[in-house]
């Protein structure tokens, strides 16, 4: 059997990795099974009865939102390129604030199951229910392709499964689990996933920095000296020259990669609060009140974790060193792994991996639920029957959408794995906040914004992006690309949020004032009213 | 509007809603909110943009060491968590204070009156 991480050491033991991981399964299998004993009506199975807690929720939107991406990657990145790591992580937290002071409470206070219904409340509502339908299905499916394709890289990362079947085989477990988390759980059992996934990913990141800090007696300062000293000291030229401790290793090299870089920062900091899934979760709770004790347990959750994955991060390069980190099989993103074998042994490596590969599930099953809910609500229910469905029978769609998407998910991310999924998350987060921010902060803020508004900024931030990154070299042009033996790539940049986020507030405004001021203003009236009242809100269901 | 809609599921008629809408207690709450959230947003995007703006071009800046192998950069970056936590600390006590009991009393008052 070959050995795990850095060849030639005998770093982990998949057996108990697996064994960690199975139990976290049937732990949250048995949870789910007991939180989910009513799951018939629609308030229950897409926002679990509105009955959790700010708190409650607020881990929740942690465990939803901290994806293994940002546990491996922002870790793993701050090992090998130091700072630039660091800023990278930032944006994921300020963003957050977007949601706080413009987003949360006047969403919950309008809407009742997904991101459309507060879009088309007080504009057509066909045409606008539907781009915002579209817009979530596209976010949430680069997103879920994101996590199912990076499923494959850290199952061989963590489980030593190196084969292309044996990949192949976990991501179809990993979209069979979610399949049964949603299925079984709805909401509120996805929720407690989300819920046990952020205390086991919060609670080992915070045990490992301090075990880190102890190290070095606790002096941060001494952390990143020892981390600049171990880079130095790599036997890679290029890595040995990288000063860790300021920007520019990964992101300063040309004029164009600083540009690429600013332009994934403005999609990070404006796309967090236009992610469905993301939203979605704010109706899980009875008011508008614990809609922003979430966001605010959010932050402080959130925040904690990237002050965390900075010490995890340069403490990985001071304590395993460069060399070590990339020679091994998941290269940068096995920092943190290696890490936590250093410190703790193959039990620790164990729960760690556990607690990554768990990290993938919650994530996923967030996704699931929300693209089900806005196919069964938004389109099946509203565009196709014209509210002609009972309950009942928007929640049997959903499942059968949730069964669809799973399939296609694992079908998809067998064939993506491999592919570079930092590009995906930030396709995802590009779409988020150009095809959804710009209407939805119009149609909480504007009075005279309208339906071409809506329609020409959420289509053409959908298309702006998709076409962008099409003809960018992510996909074609450069060996790193998705496509590396064709080039039509025109776009210099990467991440398209500089052009197309500006753009899509342009449309809006433009398609707005482009047409006459027709929408109903007894309507907006009552938008307002409730949006910032909370009259007429949904409550949460009796138990 | 022929299509059925969310709003009609409402027990409380329209006009009650324009009604209120241009009340003057409603208006002031409406321009309560918006004078603190978006010159608060208008801040902390800046903030953040200059940071990502010295991050990308600013390299020797941020490098300036100020206390061992701590620099200005590290200092600025840590301050973006700090100026996250203190602004949600601020529109949370604002928003206890400010919104929700005018909030409450135009919502008491549309849902009792019905």
């Amino acid at each position: 059997m070959t050995t795990f991480l850095a060849a030639g050491t005998d770093v982990g033991n998949p057996a108990i990795n697996i064994a960690i991981f199975v139990a976290f399964v049937a732990v949250t299998l048995f949870v789910v099974m007991r939180a989910s004993r009513r799951n018939a009506s629609a308030d229950e199975f897409f926002t679990a009865g509105r009955a959790f807690t700010g708190p409650q929720n607020g881990v929740a939107i942690s465990g939803d939102y901290l994806s293994a991406a940002s546990f491996l990657g922002i870790a793993g990145a701050i090992a090998v390129y130091g700072y630039d790591g660091f800023l990278y992580s930032i944006g994921f937290l300020v963003a957050w604030l977007v949601a706080l002071l413009l987003v949360a409470e006047l969403l919950r206070n309008t809407g009742k199951f997904t991101m459309a219904d507060v879009l088309s409340f007080r504009l057509r509502q066909r045409p606008v229910r539907l781009a915002a339908a579209t817009n979530t299905l596209a976010v949430s499916l680069f997103y879920l392709l994101a996590q199912m394709a990076g499923a494959g890289g850290l199952v061989a990362l963590l489980l030593n499964v190196e084969s292309d079947w044996g990949q192949a085989l976990v991501i179809a477990v990993v979209g069979v689990l979610m399949i049964v988390y949603v299925l079984v759980g709805g909401m509120k059992g996805t929720t407690w996933v989300q819920i046990i996934k952020a205390v086991l990913l919060i609670g080992g990141a915070g045990l490992m920095t301090l075990a880190v800090l102890f190290k070095f007696g606790l002096n941060f300062s001494d952390i990143l000296a020892s981390a600049q000293t171990a880079v130095s000291g790599s036997s890679n030229e290029a890595v040995a020259a990288r000063d860790v401790l300021a920007p520019g290793a990964q992101y300063g090299a040309s004029l164009t990669s600083k540009l690429n870089f600013i332009s994934l920062a403005l999609a990070l900091v404006l796309g967090t609060a236009g992610l469905p899934h993301v939203l979605m979760r704010f109706y899980t709770v009875p008011t508008a009140k614990e809609a922003r004790r979430s966001v605010v347990w959010a932050i402080a959750l959130i925040g904690a974790f990237y002050l965390f994955t900075l010490a995890l991060g340069y403490g990985a390069a001071a304590m395993v060193g460069p060399d070590r980190i990339l020679g091994s099989p998941g290269g940068q993103n096995s920092a943190a792994p290696l890490l936590a074998f250093e410190l703790g042994g193959v039990v620790l490596l164990a729960v760690i991996s556990a607690v990554a590969f768990a990290t993938i599930l919650a994530v996923v099953a967030g996704l699931t639920i929300t693209a089900s809910a806005s196919f069964a609500h938004d389109i099946y229910a509203t565009l196709m029957k014209k509210h002609q469905v009972t309950e009942y029978e928007q929640v049997r769609v959903s499942r059968i959408t949730a069964v669809v998407l799973g399939v296609f998910a694992i079908v998809l991310g067998i064939l993506a794995s491999g592919q570079n999924i930092a590009f995906l998350v930030a396709l995802a987060f590009a779409v988020a906040a150009a095809a959804n921010l710009p209407t939805i902060l119009f149609s909480l803020y504007w009075r005279r914004f309208n339906t071409r508004g809506a329609l020409w900024s959420m289509y053409g931030g959908l298309i702006s992006t998709i076409v962008l990154i099409v003809f960018s070299p992510a996909v074609s042009g450069t060996p790193t690309s998705m496509l590396p033996n064709a080039d039509f790539a025109w776009f210099p940049l990467s991440n398209p949020g500089i052009v197309s986020i500006p753009l899509a507030f342009a449309l809006g405004v433009i398609g707005t004032l482009t047409s006459p001021d027709d929408e109903d203003p007894a309507l907006a009236a009552e938008m307002e009213v409730r949006s910032l009242t909370g009259v007429g809100a949904e409550r949460a269901v009796a138990h | 509007m022929s299509e059925p809609h969310l709003a009609t599921q409402s027990t409380i008629p329209r006009e009650r809603y324009v009604a209120v809408q241009s009340s003057p207690e409603f208006q002031e709450l409406r321009s309560r909110l918006r004078r603190f959230v978006f010159p608060m947003s208008a801040a902390f995007l800046v903030w953040y943009a200059l940071y990502v703006v010295l991050g990308a071009f600013a390299h020797d800046f941020m490098a300036i060491p100020v206390w061992g192998a701590i620099n200005v950069g590290m200092l600025i970056g840590l301050g973006q968590f700090a100026t996250t936590f203190l602004i949600t600390g601020l529109y949370v006590r604002f928003a206890n204070r400010e919104i929700d009991p005018r909030a409450e009393r135009i919502r008491a008052e549309l849902e009792g009156g019905r």
